[in-house]
């Protein structure tokens, strides 16, 4: 005997069935959450996707690559989206393979304000860590001079910036730090949130370079994006080479060509201190984060869509929002691992 | 928690309950509902009343479950240590409990008298044109969106304090450690700075409010007897207006604890403890604000929770001892009248 109750679900069930058949003809909304960092980038090529593409909806929260992970890990969104590659733990946690696409180069430049001085300043890597675990204190300590013999550097104390909040860019910076410096490696480590040796926090790259605007003395670390568009003086950077390289988007992307040669199969691959000539140290990938076996054909079929135009004619629009591209060896390389995705159908 | 920073007003408004001067004391008969639709709305302001202290009771229960993992890993040693380390995994919030606490005060050492002297000026002494936009644009302070302070602080502030204030007075009395360099900009100080002009307006407010409840003919009595203003002032708001601005003191000093976006942008975020104010220091909420959108593992979620949990408890604690002393205080004015 059916009662009222069980009569009514039924209908209500038969009118969500009908109403969810027609809504076929709706566009297809794709959610993913995570990095900041790539965020003005993703939104633009949602954006232009979406136009090409109407029957595709994206929706991107911008929440932190912590967060991308987490949801990605739980199911709650369709992709995710990362500065720092997941850990093996992590990976072990999700329940199925996720794939790290890489879809930008970024690169961190070493920002400083020292008065008289606009441009010009030449650091090795030795004495930037040094400064960021103290035992530099001035800047005209006789490291930094002998790097900078045609600069007048001050009797200042250098009065060190960084991140206070968890960030891509700081894991990137701290992974620098870790390599080329074995007392960074034992005192400090690597991560998005670190125990600074010194130095004042800044919230965002806003904050760092507030700080190092506002602070005669100081030199911190941004992303360079936010140097360039400030027009910061920034430091050149001693490479593997032995060239002083200065951050700019060549540069950044030579370091994804020299990282190219020795590229591992899940693009989980640090690219600081990477090698060749004009390669700038202090870069990184930042990398979307999808599941190889896809459980919704449509949304998969769509995710695949997107994913080999972000890394082909996506790709053409990274250097007007100040992002590296991808070096054509890594293109394709990315592009075979995203034919492996299994979109069901 | 906007639940306990609300409190303190009422509290504030009790020593006119206390002092009897309201001539109808009775209290209203209990319960006499006959109409079902009072019943019915009755019981609905019950439920919601129920709705608010259970979000208080669900809220605090939420943090202690989400903080276990780190109860488990610190116990009590959370609250000494001043370790914290992301990578290793190693959490003390000592140095934060310190910096909240500390700028905090600093704020109340500046904002208190501030605004009690601009409170008793408005209220006894300004002409009565000046009244209104005086106490408007003060009360326009509460208006401005936090960012906006910890802008002004980074921008404006902090170079002005830096070369006015912090550096010469540390290059004179840098031999006290309270003042000790090296400078900076971004300090406790400044963060006390901020605070207090942020708190400032409800100090000032509350005040008003108390200081306007005291009886004309108390204060003429005082003047007719031959008193000067001073005396005036000194015998009426000491007998009277006590209790009020220490309730508008807590008011404030609530506010203070919690403030994140202004603190974080001018502190300098350095988890140390330092004694001297002129040199960086951490808050509670700012370390909250700062690293909980990318603190991956659960050891670290737990820890940032944790913080929260402690905070929710201070406000808590100090609030309960507020209404402690203020009960001390109202029962000791009415014995003096």
């Amino acid at each position: 005997v059916r009662t009222l109750p069980v009569r009514l679900a039924l209908i209500g069930l038969a009118l969500w069935f009908a109403a969810s058949t027609a809504a076929c003809a709706a566009p297809l909304t794709v959610t993913g959450a995570g990095a900041t960092f790539p965020y003005p980038l993703y939104s633009k090529w949602f954006y232009e996707y979406s136009n090409a593409h109407p029957g595709v909806r994206f929706n991107y929260q911008s929440i932190g690559s912590g967060g991308g992970i987490r949801q990605i890990t739980a199911r709650t969104i369709d992709f995710g989206a990362t500065d720092a590659p997941m850990t093996d733990a992590e990976m072990a946690k999700a329940p199925g393979k996720i794939l790290h696409i890489p879809t930008a180069v970024g690169a961190v430049a070493v920002v400083y304000n020292i008065e008289g001085v606009q441009a010009g300043l030449r650091l090795a890597p030795d004495v930037l860590a040094d400064m960021y675990l103290g035992k530099i204190t001035r800047w005209d300590d006789p490291r930094i001079a002998s790097l900078n013999p045609d600069i007048r550097l001050p009797r200042r104390d250098v009065v060190v910036a960084h991140r206070s909040d968890g960030a891509g860019t700081t894991d990137i910076f701290t992974n620098y730090l870790s390599v080329v410096s074995e007392e960074w490696k034992t005192r400090v480590g690597r991560g998005k949130s670190v125990r600074w040796p010194v130095g004042l926090g800044g919230k965002g790259n806003e904050g760092v370079a507030g700080l190092v605007r506002q602070t005669p003395g100081a030199v911190g670390y941004v992303e360079i994006a936010y140097a360039v568009q400030n027009r910061m003086p920034a430091a050149a950077l001693k490479n593997r080479e032995g060239n002083f390289v200065l951050p700019t988007l060549e540069s950044t992307s030579a370091a994804a060509a020299g990282a190219a040669k020795a590229m591992p199969e899940d693009f989980r691959v640090s690219l600081v201190d990477a090698p060749g000539e004009d390669a700038y140290p202090i870069a990184g990938l930042t990398w979307l984060l999808v599941y190889r076996d896809q459980r919704d054909p449509a949304k998969g079929k769509a995710i695949v869509s997107f994913l080999k135009w972000a890394i082909h004619e996506g790709q053409k629009m990274s250097p007007e929002l100040l992002y590296a591209p991808l070096p054509k060896p890594v293109v394709e390389q990315v592009e075979k691992a995203i034919t492996t995705i299994d979109v069901k159908g | 928690m906007s639940r306990d920073e609300e409190r303190p007003p009422s509290a504030a408004a009790e020593p006119m309950k206390a002092e009897g001067d309201s001539p109808s004391g009775h209290r209203m008969p209990k319960r006499v509902v006959h109409n079902p639709g009072d019943l019915l709305f009755e019981r609905a302001t019950a439920l919601f009343a129920l709705g608010v202290l259970s979000l208080a009771v669900l809220l605090l229960a939420v943090l202690i479950r989400e903080s276990l993992p780190a109860i488990r890993a610190f116990g009590a040693g959370f609250l000494f240590s001043r370790t914290w380390d992301p990578v290793a995994e190693d959490f003390g919030a000592l140095p934060f409990i310190y910096g909240t606490v500390v700028s905090s005060l600093i704020a109340l050492v500046i904002a208190v008298p501030l605004s009690v002297g601009a409170a008793i000026f408005i209220n006894e002494f300004a002409p009565e044109r000046l009244k209104t936009p005086v106490s408007f644009m003060a009360e326009l302070l509460a208006a401005v969106p936090s960012v906006i302070y910890g802008l002004w602080g980074i921008f404006v502030l902090i170079p002005v304090l830096r070369t006015y204030v912090m550096a010469p007075v540390s290059r004179h009395l840098g031999w006290i450690p309270l003042f000790g360099g090296p400078v900076y900009g971004p300090s406790m100080f400044a963060a006390g700075i901020i605070l207090s002009i942020m708190i400032i307006p409800f100090i000032l407010s509350v005040s008003r409010e108390v200081l306007a409840t005291i009886p004309r003919l108390q204060k003429e009595a005082v003047l007719s007897l031959g008193g000067t203003h001073w005396e005036m002032l000194k015998i009426v708001i000491g007998q009277h207006a006590i209790p009020g601005i220490f309730g508008a003191t807590v008011l404030g000093l609530g506010r203070a604890l919690g403030e994140t976006m202004a603190v974080t942008m001018v502190i300098g975020n350095r988890p140390e403890i330092l004694l001297s104010v002129f040199r960086p220091g951490y808050s509670m909420a700012a370390v909250i604000a700062n690293e909980f959108t990318e603190a991956t593992t659960d050891l670290y979620l737990a820890a940032l929770v944790k913080i929260g949990l402690l905070l929710f408890l201070i406000t808590f604690v100090v609030n309960l001892a507020a209404k402690a002393i203020l009960k001390a205080m109202v029962t000791r004015a009415a014995r003096g009248i």
